[in-house]
């Protein structure tokens, strides 16, 4: 049996309920597994909300935790995959002071090549976004960091599968999407 | 709808339990559920409110009820400490499937998060205990959510649901509507079995020459008794019970084999590493049940019956898995094998019960030693019910004692703490159970230290007047752990022993007659005497100090492992 870490992407599709975070997070708290980051939004089905959990553990473990989620009342499906089977982002936002972008224009060459965006500029700083994996948004972190970083943030990932889920079958909507 | 016809949130909640045919509830009043105890005062002729003496009690109450009488127990408490101490209960129901609904008081809802008096998270501390829970603000909100929390704890595996409603909830009027639950899109309380998992299953018992059945509760809790002896009869399958699976074939059932686990019988534990197909029947392989999982049956082809998909490939990997009841799985099983017997392979059975039965049984149960054993006590109370008490356990070595020794005529006759193991679950239990088959004897057997955790119940006991019989075991030890001390702590006996009170008068302080028994000639008729009262009664039996429980598969060790001494 395989005890070989790997990262999953966890999708979850939900009911609308208060305390739901709170019973799946709980899953995890109880084996000891780190979160490593953790999205809800709505899901392409109204009221139906999508949780994207990403784990690093062995495939024993995401296969039982899968059933521990699926078993929870307000969970309609759960689904596992790993990297190759997703398409999957994170987007950062960084904050630099304007004075940066005026007098190093090096900072400008920087934002091009790396496909990132200005969002804001303001006399005192101006805020850049990158959406991509996480390697880009690193790289883009330490292009930057010598300038001076007022913040930086990142989004846990969301993904979408490359196989279909099929939730609406599981719920016996009928959809001709 | 007039003015006139709304209804308050609390008369909502008594209505929904009433809707639900519940017609008793255990619970302790305070502040914060006021609103539902005053309606509890109005319909006091459809609904009985047993008072225990501590919220714990009420779960436990609730639990041995609801064990016996395969109904929901139905629990209320108020908001803060009332519904803290509701925890141990519900998550005891939530590791042995019991169905539960427990209500709980919580402040106004303009109160929630400003640490109001008696205000706490019941939520958030009961969410990883319970099956379901959720909190209502709004009057209008409870007959669907109660409704829902009905539906949970007893549908698919059965388990406790913890609804918390504010008290200006309580107190909000509503025009009431009553819909049973019957279905909920997220929930899937029977998962399908698929017809090439049946039949797979039979080619593997019909080519099986060594098959071992291990039953648990699922065989209880999904009333599946007879699906169950009717697939064993056809097959000659020996068969080997889980602790809490205990009493769904009767004692004396040649095909019964004992019991698996920890102090489980020497032949089912050493063979179910010989066998070469194991049937897991509505059971999850617990530690206690499989010790080491490397060295776990690993020479077998595993089916594994069970209701839960949580529950396959949790513990043990197994080669097929038939999902849903067993009531009904079973029979398209037994439908479709060939009839058989066993009888060699069931004959090494036998054999290592002779020399379990030299080694240990025999001076359990017929010592020839001074003192009183725990094993001759239960042998004692089997004589004198003959076999058809309701048998309710604590925790420790009396529980391992008297489930390995009671002898069962029929289901649901077993009532203990399996997978959470809690002290002090067996008196209120045996009040619970005894209101719940109130035609049935109900003999509660606990240890000293067990029985002191909860003994406040015998003041329940005493003003519902059930006619429960109380045998408490007293080594002045906790002797489970004791035992272990002396055997992998080199008897370092750190906070195990204890200085009893006078348990006689105690329980005659709260008018239950009571006596106490030391000698081994006193103890027959003493028995006697107990079972033929048709009042509650105490039996304080004195047994020797340090008497330790065999078989015992020591903690991580192989079950084959199995030591008789």
């Amino acid at each position: 049996m395989s005890k070989n870490i790997n990262t999953y992407t966890i999708s979850i599709y939900t009911e609308n309920n208060i305390g739901l975070l709170n019973r799946i997070s709980a899953i995890f708290l109880k084996r000891h597994i780190n979160i490593e980051s953790l999205t809800t939004s709505p899901s392409e089905i109204d009221n139906i909300f999508r949780f994207v959990i990403v784990v690093s553990i062995s495939e024993q473990n995401i296969k039982r935790i899968i059933k521990q989620i699926e078993k929870q009342i307000e969970v309609i499906a759960a689904f596992f995959h790993t990297d190759k089977e997703t398409i999957y982002l994170e987007t950062a936002l960084y904050k630099v002071k304007s004075k940066s972008l005026f007098d190093e224009k090096h900072i400008q060459k920087i934002i091009k090549e790396s496909q990132a965006n200005i969002v804001t500029v303001s006399p005192n700083y101006f805020v850049i976004e990158k959406t991509g994996w996480r390697n880009e948004t690193e790289k883009l972190y330490h292009s930057l960091e010598p300038y001076g970083l007022l913040q930086f943030v990142r989004s846990g990932r969301i993904s979408v599968s490359k196989e279909p889920m099929n939730i609406s079958n599981i719920l016996g909507l009928n959809t001709d999407k | 709808m007039n003015k006139s016809d709304k209804i308050s949130g609390a008369e909502a909640v008594i209505r929904c339990l009433i809707e639900e045919d519940v017609n008793l509830i255990y619970g302790y009043p305070g502040g914060a559920i006021m609103p539902i105890y005053d309606e509890l005062y109005k319909f006091q002729d459809k609904l009985n409110h047993v008072l225990t003496r501590h919220e714990q009690g009420a779960t436990h109450a609730a639990q041995g009820y609801a064990r016996v009488s395969g109904k929901v127990g139905v629990v209320t408490a108020t908001s803060g400490p009332g519904a803290t101490n509701l925890v141990t209960g519900i998550a005891d129901a939530q590791i042995d499937s019991t169905p539960m609904v427990c209500i709980t008081g919580q402040v106004a809802s303009h109160l929630l998060g400003s640490d109001a008096f008696q205000e706490t998270d019941i939520i958030g501390i009961s969410t990883p205990v319970t099956k379901w829970n959720c909190q209502i603000t709004k009057a209008v909100d409870i007959p669907k959510i109660i409704a829902k929390a009905f539906y949970i704890a007893k549908s698919g595996r059965p388990g406790p649901v913890l609804i918390d409603i504010t008290k200006d909830a309580q107190f909000e009027m509503m025009n009431f509507k009553y819909e049973k639950c019957k279905s909920i899109r997220s929930y899937k309380p029977m998962p399908d079995y698929s017809l090439k998992d049946i039949n797979s299953a039979v080619s593997l018992i019909n080519s099986a020459k060594k098959p071992l059945i291990v039953w648990g509760q699922g065989v209880i809790l999904g009333n599946a008794e007879n699906e169950f002896k009717e697939f064993i009869e056809k097959t000659g399958i020996p068969a080997a019970w889980t602790i809490l699976g205990l009493s769904a074939l009767p004692t004396e059932h040649p095909l019964n084999v004992g019991m698996v686990g920890m102090h489980g019988n020497y032949g089912p534990n050493v063979l179910t590493n010989q066998c070469d197909l194991l049937i897991a029947i509505g059971m999850r392989f617990d530690d206690r049940v499989t010790g080491n999982l490397e060295t776990y049956a690993k020479q077998a082809k595993i089916i594994h019956l069970e209701i839960d998909p949580a529950e396959v490939n949790k513990n043990v990997d197994v080669d097929i898995a038939v999902l849903g009841n067993v009531k009904k799985t079973l029979p398209l099983i037994t439908k479709n094998v060939t009839k058989n017997s066993h009888k060699d392979w069931l004959s090494k059975f036998q054999s290592y019960y002779k020399v379990e039965y030299e080694k240990v049984i025999k001076d359990d149960i017929h010592p020839s030693k001074h003192g009183l054993t725990m094993g001759e006590v239960v042998r004692e109370i089997n004589e004198a019910s003959n076999g058809n008490a309701i048998i309710v356990t604590d925790v420790g070595q009396h529980q391992m004692v008297a489930c390995r020794y009671a002898s069962f005529k029929q289901s649901k006759s077993n009532v203990t703490s399996g997978g959470l193991g809690t002290m002090g679950f067996a008196l209120p239990a045996a009040l619970g159970a005894k209101m719940g088959a109130p035609k049935r004897e109900v003999v509660a057997i606990i240890g000293d230290g067990g029985y002191q955790m909860t003994i406040q119940e015998l003041g329940t006991i005493f003003q519902t007047g059930s006619a429960v019989k109380i045998v408490v075991l007293n080594n002045e030890y906790l002797g489970m752990v004791r035992q272990w001390q002396q055997m992998f702590f080199e008897k370092r006996y750190a906070s195990t022993e204890m200085i009893n009170p006078d348990f006689v008068a105690i329980a005659k302080g709260y008018y239950i007659d009571a006596k106490k028994v030391d000698k081994r000639k006193e103890l027959k008729s003493s028995v006697k005497k107990m079972l033929n009262s048709k009042k509650p009664y105490f039996l304080e039996v004195k047994v020797e100090k340090e008497a330790n429980v065999f078989p015992m598969i020591p903690s991580g060790a192989s079950v084959s492992d199995v030591r008789l001494e």
